[in-house]
């Protein structure tokens, strides 16, 4: 057999035949350039597993253990959500005629909210302006922006950790939103709004927008929304916990 | 979902998408892609044949669709690198420095050839697959992306010798 380079790299590779790798070891024996040269590719091998192999070890980053939903389903469902804004808007301007469209701010505040979670908890690179890393910058910019003092709940009791948050524009200004997620990919999003002028504060109240469940409540000057797509009762567990969180004197 | 043999995956496709193009982010954005379209055309993959095969072919579309646009950043990888330190260095770091450095002079089709083989070992045949190129191309590829290294490696290692002395 006459050793060709091919044999060579197969040799290094481990891809060489049994019956051949004799054959090319006598080759090796006699020729100390091929020799060194097999020597220099396995060391090169064992250096770049040596230099990668790490990766392996790192935690994979959430953004990519999440199963993107397919794009059209998120936008039908948002766009769904908005033909029921819209109708609904439609019909309450007509029953409201002459009061303010904030009249009946919950209703609104659920859909915005639902909305905005069909929207953004899909995403799987961009869910969130800023990211949990840098929870306290998040809080003190979406403040900020909201000219009052956020305070966002850590929900690790019942399972979701906090992803990040985004700042959106609602019919009344800017909006918060923050971001959690449990072990399996779900997520819920809490909406918070500041309410203008003399507004009472409200039992939960619950409603259904298309897939998106959500449990609202106006708080003093704050309207919250919790949303997520999972069923009643879990997601009103969840609310429990927001609210006392964000009540810890109750 | 983290039972999904394609989230088992992720940690293969992450070490090969950091070599592949050096810089972290960039890399996982490799990935990322890489995914979304994997799970959306999960449809396509038939049971029983080789996920791992599937998952690194799609990757490589990924790559070379996108390597035109620079969006993963591979070249300007190679003027970000970190300066080699001149004092108080460790031997291991700098070797590791010195073939993350030399991959990089590599043309990128010799560098996916030379990683797949030698970092995730698959055949020659499974990289002919993956790349989707004729076999002969793959051991040429194999066979200039390892001399190239080797002379780059040893040229390399010379120099820092000599800063470290």
């Amino acid at each position: 057999m006459t050793v060709n380079e091919s044999d060579l790299h197969a040799y290094v590779d481990g891809m060489l035949p049994a019956s051949s790798v004799a054959e090319v070891e006598l080759h090796l024996a006699s020729h100390p350039e091929d020799a060194e040269r097999v020597r220099a590719w396995r060391e090169l091998s064992g250096a770049l597993r040596k230099a990668f192999d790490p990766v392996m070890d790192e935690p994979v980053p959430h953004r990519l253990v999440v199963r993107p939903r397919r794009a059209w389903s998120r936008y039908a469902m948002a766009a769904g959500l908005m033909v029921i804004g819209i109708a609904t808007g439609w019909v309450a301007r007509g029953a409201l005629f002459g009061l303010p469209l904030s009249g009946n701010p919950p209703v609104a505040l659920a859909r915005q909210a639902a909305i905005a979670h069909a929207v953004y908890s899909p995403e799987v690179r961009h869910p969130v302006e800023v990211w949990a890393q840098q929870e306290d910058h998040l809080v003190k910019w979406l403040s900020k922006r909201l000219g009052t003092t956020l305070k966002c709940p850590s929900l690790g009791s019942v399972g979701y950790e906090l992803v990040g948050g985004r700042l959106l524009s609602g019919s009344n200004g800017p909006v918060a939103q923050f971001m959690f997620q449990d072990a399996k990919g779900a997520r819920l999003t809490l909406y918070v709004t500041t309410q203008k002028g003399d507004s009472r504060s409200t039992a939960f109240r619950f409603s259904q927008e298309g897939g998106v469940a959500v449990f609202y409540w106006i708080d003093d000057k704050y309207g919250y929304a919790l949303s997520g797509e999972m069923g009643r009762t879990e997601l009103l567990q969840v609310a429990n916990v927001v609210y006392k969180q964000l009540n810890p004197e109750q | 979902m983290e039972n999904h043999p394609i989230v088992q995956h992720i940690p293969r496709l992450r070490r090969y998408a950091r070599a592949l193009i050096g810089d972290r982010y960039s890399a996982d954005d490799l990935v990322q892609d890489t995914l979304e379209r994997a799970w959306n055309k999960l449809h396509l993959w038939r049971p029983g044949s080789d996920m791992r095969a599937w998952l690194f072919a799609i990757m490589h579309n990924v790559f070379v669709n996108h390597a035109r646009s620079r969006r993963y950043d591979v070249e300007s990888h190679m003027e970000t690198l970190p300066i080699l330190p001149t004092r108080a260095t460790q031997g291991d770091y700098l070797e590791l420095l010195d073939v993350e450095r030399a991959l990089r002079a590599l043309p990128v089709e010799q560098r996916e050839v030379l990683l797949l083989i030698a970092v995730e070992e698959m055949t020659y045949d499974e990289v002919s697959k993956a790349l989707d190129v004729p076999i002969g191309t793959v051991m040429s590829r194999l066979s200039r992306g390892r001399e190239r290294l080797r002379q780059v490696a040893s040229g390399t290692s010379n120099q820092t010798l000599k800063v470290v002395k």
